[in-house]
């Protein structure tokens, strides 16, 4: 609390800042109780990348037959999303037991509290109520700040392209799953590595899990607290700093970024102080400066002032 | 004092190198339009933000603070003997956030939608705030620059035959705005001080959302704060260069008597920000990252060494009393605040999936130096038509 202490005093001294520091965010949005998620299982995880497929071919990207995706040689270097891909599978080498590698799928999080759509300065961004975080082509000017916001790296940008490039991360299959259908990756997955649920109902599965088989779990649900929370979690048998998860802060992904936007703008309260203010001042200064001009003309009047 | 537009010569050598550097930008920005960012720049999925955002963008805004410090300086606290600066100032600034804009033109994918923010709005994105901010306050510049355009060309509009049925309308037009501009002019000036205090502090807040991924020397909730003052800072620093570089090129007297005193004014500035800066680092307690002597620990340590030079520079009298003093001490606080925008965008930029450390590539680098050429082209020509730098009457009578 110190660095928020330091901040307020600080911001206090040149602005008035402080002024409405307190004041909720506005992505502070009334989430669903039944909003929704998945959990990631890396111990059940085969790394078949059948998900990756499923994924391309449900967001109609170009995607090969299922069978190539089987071919692990891809292991071989660690994978990011790009352009044509919104998740993918990684291998890591498995401390408790070397011949049984672990398998990582990567994707959006789905922030509870993301940064992207704080950032974004059109909104394109939205936290839905059922829990996805949803991107709108048709607001989008391309500034790329949701990437520089984003704590998990996750959203995608054509660079290739001069005219309509996109950002591109998982959308959670909102249009499948408006039709009642699962996210394509869970769909597919042969092994329950994923499991789609209430998110509050996922949490107490992974507490159970890693709890009654405690030798093959390390004490951690990932995402379950990480930035403020996640609709996707993992559980894993290895340290998620191995399996190159970003260790990351339990403060909402925004942090104080919002706080210090709605102190500076309390209800527009600070600029229209400043802006009087300076309008006082500049009315004194001229009224001092033409009496010093009335009396240096050999104004006589001998009125106060001059000195 | 008055302010006339100056008689020379317009191509020099120094201008036609100028000129080659503004095409040689020009050939990447048609590339980058043509076939997208990615074909010019070395941004990818992992440093989304690069040199035009870093230098471009946040350094320029920076560096245009001139504007708004000396109108507060000459125009709201009426300091009658600082008027001569408010109008180079006034066009630096006007160049400067003109070119801000068109860098974030060229940054953004779908530059066709730069309107949207106006009319789709964020109130929680910091980049919304710095994109209304700075579109209002390019406006406001644009209205403060009317005046020399109304006292330049009213009685004086002439133009060419086939529109010279213009002139009476022109004229016209030009003396009404001078009769509304005059009475009304006091309110943009506030506007314009009002706004640069919002977004440069704003520029700050950018990067804060950025959290783990930005370097903790940079990191901090000061960040609007440190914005701000290190913009108050290099206001006066800049004006003093640029008069220099003005006096020297158009081989005239400089401006000494106002330029020393304006140079008396930044150190106390400069250790205001150096306290916040370095109060900081304890508070923070950040020192353990400058002790471990990496490119980062260096790059802080750079800029901070910059801004110490400077302040102790301004301290001495017959520094701010000499032109070179003058010029050497404002360069290194442009430097100081170039470099802290640099590392603030760029250098801290390290998140934790890195594989490769960005770097510009030709194209970004040859983009942003054509188009500082063409802004210092641009200012050339603007004072050479337009009353913007004050000289002695008997100078200007002489010239003429």
């Amino acid at each position: 609390m110190k660095r928020r202490d330091f901040f307020k005093t600080a911001a206090a001294g040149v602005s008035i800042a402080a002024l409405g520091s307190g004041k909720a965010a506005g992505s502070d949005k009334k989430l669903s109780e039944d909003r929704v998620g998945v959990l990631v299982d890396t111990n059940a995880c085969v790394g078949c990348r059948h998900c990756e497929w499923a994924c391309k071919t449900a967001h109609q990207l170009p995607a090969s037959d299922l069978e190539n995706f089987n071919d692990s040689s891809v292991f071989s270097e660690y994978r990011r999303m790009d352009a044509g891909s919104l998740t993918v599978v990684n291998e890591f080498e498995n401390e408790e037991n070397k011949l049984l590698p672990v398998h990582v799928k990567i994707q959006c999080m789905h922030c509870e509290r993301p940064a992207c759509v704080s950032a974004c300065i059109v909104g394109a961004f939205e936290k839905r109520e059922d829990g996805a975080v949803v991107w709108d082509s048709g607001k989008c000017i391309g500034c790329r700040y949701c990437m520089v916001a984003c704590p998990f790296q996750i959203p995608t940008y054509d660079y290739d392209k001069a005219i309509q490039p996109m950002i591109r991360k998982c959308d959670f299959c909102v249009e499948r799953r408006d039709n009642g259908m699962l996210p394509a990756c869970v769909d597919i997955c042969p092994n329950e590595a994923l499991i789609f649920g209430k998110r509050e109902e996922l949490v107490r599965i992974a507490r159970q899990k890693v709890k009654r088989k405690s030798d093959a779990y390390i004490n951690h649900i990932y995402g379950e607290s990480e930035v403020g929370g996640t609709s996707w979690m993992y559980i894993s048998g290895n340290d998620f700093g191995k399996l190159r998860m970003p260790p990351l802060a339990l403060n909402p992904a925004p942090g104080i970024s919002e706080s210090i936007q709605h102190g500076i703008f309390a209800y527009f309260v600070p600029p229209v102080t400043l802006y009087a203010l300076l309008g006082v001042m500049m009315w004194v200064t001229k009224r001092r400066k033409d009496e010093i001009n009335n009396n240096g003309n050999g104004n006589q009047d001998g009125k106060e002032g001059g000195k | 004092m008055i302010p006339a537009p100056v008689k020379h010569k317009f191509l020099t050598p120094g201008v036609f190198v100028l000129i080659i550097i503004a095409l040689n930008g020009l050939v990447f920005l048609a590339l980058r339009f043509i076939f997208g960012i990615g074909s010019v720049t070395n941004l990818d999925d992992v440093t989304p933000w690069g040199l035009w955002i870093g230098v471009d963008v946040a350094a320029g805004v920076a560096l245009a603070a001139g504007g708004f410090t000396s109108a507060a300086l000459g125009h709201v606290m009426h300091r009658e003997e600082y008027k001569i600066i408010v109008r180079p100032a006034l066009l630096t600034a006007m160049l400067g956030y003109t070119f801000v804009a068109f860098a974030v033109f060229t940054d953004i994918g779908r530059f066709y939608y730069i309107w949207h923010p106006l009319i789709m709005w964020n109130g929680n994105s910091a980049l919304f705030e710095v994109g209304i901010c700075v579109m209002i306050y390019l406006t406001v510049l644009y209205i403060e620059f009317l005046p020399l355009v109304t006292e330049r060309f009213v009685g004086r509009v002439n133009l060419p035959d086939t529109f010279a049925f213009l002139n009476r309308p022109i004229d016209k037009t030009l003396r009404y705005l001078d009769s509304r501009l005059s009475i009304t002019m006091f309110i943009f000036i506030i506007a314009g001080v009002v706004l640069s205090t919002l977004h440069q502090s704003s520029l700050g807040t950018l990067m804060i959302i950025a959290g783990q991924k930005m370097h903790p020397l940079w990191q901090t909730p000061i960040l609007p704060l440190l914005f701000l003052l290190s913009a108050i800072a290099v206001g006066f620093p800049m004006v003093i260069f640029e008069s220099l570089i003005a006096s020297r090129s158009f081989k005239m007297k400089p401006e000494m008597h106002v330029l020393s005193r304006l140079g008396g004014m930044i150190s106390p500035i400069i250790g205001i920000y150096l306290a916040f800066k370095i109060g900081d680092v304890f508070i923070r307690e950040t020192f353990k990252y400058i002790l471990v002597f990496d490119s980062t620990s260096w790059m802080f340590i750079s800029e901070m060494g910059l801004m110490f030079a400077a302040f102790f520079l301004f301290l001495s009298r017959k520094i701010t009393n000499s032109p070179l003093g003058l010029f050497i001490a404002s360069s290194l606080v442009i430097a100081g605040v170039l470099l802290n925008r640099i590392n603030n965008f760029i250098v801290a930029y390290q998140p934790y999936y890195n594989p490769v450390r960005y770097f510009p590539s030709v194209g970004e680098i040859s983009v942003t130096l054509g188009c500082i050429a063409l802004l210092v082209l641009a200012y050339r020509a603007v004072v050479m038509i337009f009353p913007v730098i004050s000289r002695e009457k008997r100078d200007i009578i002489k010239n003429i």
